[in-house]
């Protein structure tokens, strides 16, 4: 399983987890999991369309991608929630609609949903790699001001951090992620990819930078390992993905739990709790 | 209070300032003046603008009429001369981040870039953590700690920049006794040995009396300023709230209590405009 046209598989699938590990400790910082989720789903729709009109799936995928994170972006944060799912829901929509138009059964497009792994061809790997460059040269350049406005914006807008700003280009830097990784392991490989190891990390460790290296470290376990597994056994890879993810992640609270319970009692400040008493006098 | 400082020592100059946030008018013809080594309690019920006049200072909200001058003009608005404190940060509790992360993001979290890890650096930052007492817990989760370790963290990560002011949005509020009192000797002290300024808002300001050089009470959007016992007199705080109000002194306290049957003319709760001070300001 290491020769032949298995090296493109696992480059592909190295260079995906990279991404996916980096873009999703982000992600799980800023509490952005609902939009990881909509933009690969909602992108696979421009990818049926632009199948649909004859143009490469590709173009369909990104411009889907940068719209929902344009539209997401946009929102306040009160009503986020309901535009992230509005902006899914629109845009499966439409990738139904492009289906019924097409009559034809689009085998090239449903493989979006769980990528093609084991068909990358040598020619994918390098646009693959080049806008993997970007998306890591981008997070690293503003690791600094994104790690600052995602945990505290009030705080990152006084030292010139504006957080709508940091949101914008975050969100497309997850487009940009979408547009790479979705044709190599779909959309739903993507997700669980940027989710589980991210938010495992940070239960293993409290330093930043070392909980985003663990992010990657997790992801590139997670599809390695699932890759290995399905290859040797012929079950989907998406099942052992998917399921890879959410055990690392509960494996890693079972260990932090074992190691810190006595914190567990005063983390949530009582910052909405009623004030202390103190004599007061109405009119 | 004007013209106790040159204007090129003063760090703030409000004249007149008003602005408006979705077409009403939340400040009015406000004017303030923050000079070096001064500690400012900026009072009111909650509601009355005082979060606005914070981040007017800090150019995070734009005046609609007046004029702000920072540092005698010398200084844009944008550059960090000024330390933040927010109001009711709600720090998520699994957040990678260690109290030092925290601190060193104050030193230089808005450059692109990994923080190349230094000893004069890590110096620094310890030298402000323990500056603030906080030196302790270091390496602790941010998100773990206590309402009032997460002040001093906040604190340490404003002051880190070397500020000449700080400002810190209701702090106290949510504190228990013993926090509330340690955070306000900390900033006395800090005014003392550091030489900032501290302007710090609070809906009580009984903690804040023996510390304070100035009051600014803000009430409906308009202020009035000067020492405590100027302003906080039932005439002044009539005017400013536009109904009657009296300054009451019981034991060791000034309690501003609305006359019967004004309800309906105010817009804060009367119970918010209860106790605003002790006696012997």
């Amino acid at each position: 399983m290491f020769t032949g046209l298995m090296t493109d598989t696992w480059i592909a699938a190295t260079i995906v987890a990279i991404i996916a590990g980096a873009v999703g400790f982000f992600t799980v910082l800023r509490g952005s999991a609902f939009a990881a989720h909509a933009i690969p789903n909602g992108a696979f729709a421009g990818a049926a369309g632009a199948w649909l009109i004859g143009l490469n799936p590709i173009i369909g995928l990104a411009t889907f991608a940068v719209g929902a994170s344009l539209a997401i972006a946009s929102s306040r944060r009160a009503r986020l929630d309901v535009v992230t799912a509005l902006a899914l829901v629109m845009m499966l929509g439409l990738g139904a609609f492009f289906f019924a138009l097409s009559n034809e059964y689009a085998s090239e497009i449903y493989s979006l949903l769980f990528g093609e792994v084991f068909g990358v061809a040598g020619s994918d790997l390098l646009p693959i790699a080049g806008l993997g460059l970007i998306t890591i040269a981008i997070l690293t350049l503003l690791f600094r001001p994104l790690l600052l406005s995602s945990s505290m914006p009030e705080v990152a807008e006084a030292s010139g951090v504006r957080s709508r700003w940091m949101n914008v280009v975050f969100l497309l830097v997850m487009a940009l992620a979408t547009t790479l990784t979705v044709p190599v392991v779909g959309t739903l490989l993507m997700f669980s990819l940027m989710i589980g190891p991210a938010a495992a990390a940070r239960s293993l460790t409290s330093r930043p930078l070392l909980a985003m290296a663990m992010s990657v470290g997790l992801a590139l376990l997670t599809v390695w390992a699932g890759i290995a597994i399905a290859y040797e056994s012929g079950w989907p890879l998406g099942f052992f993905v998917g399921t890879g993810g959410a055990l690392v992640y509960v494996a890693a609270r079972l260990w932090a739990g074992q190691r810190r319970p006595a914190r567990r009692g005063h983390r949530w400040p009582p910052h909405d709790g009623p004030r202390r008493e103190q004599p007061q006098t109405t009119s | 209070m004007a013209g106790a400082f040159t204007p090129a020592e003063e760090l703030v100059r409000l004249d007149q300032v008003s602005v408006r946030l979705d077409g009403r008018e939340v400040l009015r013809s406000v004017s303030l003046v923050i000079g070096p080594g001064e500690f400012i309690g900026l009072i009111g019920p909650n509601g009355a603008g005082k979060t606005t006049i914070i981040r007017a200072i800090l150019g995070l909200v734009p005046i609609s009429r007046g004029s702000l001058v920072i540092e005698g003009g010398t200084r844009r608005r944008r550059d960090r001369s000024f330390g933040y404190v927010p109001q009711k940060l709600v720090i998520d509790p699994d957040a990678p981040l260690r109290v030092r992360d925290v601190v060193s993001l104050g030193l230089d979290g808005h450059r692109l870039g990994f923080p190349l890890p230094s000893r004069a650096r890590r110096e620094l930052i310890r030298e402000t953590l323990a500056s603030v007492g906080a030196d302790r817990y270091a390496d602790a989760r941010i998100g773990e700690l206590s309402g009032g370790e997460q002040q001093r963290v906040l604190i340490a990560h404003a002051l880190i920049a070397r500020p000449r002011l700080l400002l810190l949005d209701e702090p106290l509020a949510n504190l228990d006794l013993r926090s509330e009192q340690s955070v306000v000797s900390l900033l006395a002290r800090l005014v003392r040995e550091q030489r900032i300024s501290v302007l710090i808002s609070a809906h009580d300001m009984n903690p804040l009396v023996p510390v304070m050089d100035r009051i600014v009470y803000v009430a409906g959007g308009r202020a009035a300023s000067g020492r405590a016992e100027e302003v906080v007199r039932s005439d002044v705080l009539t005017e400013l709230y536009g109904h009657h109000v009296d300054v009451i002194r019981v034991h060791d306290r000034i309690l501003v209590v609305a006359s019967p049957g004004v309800e309906e003319h105010t817009t804060t709760q009367p119970a918010e405009l209860s106790v605003i001070g002790r006696a012997g300001a």
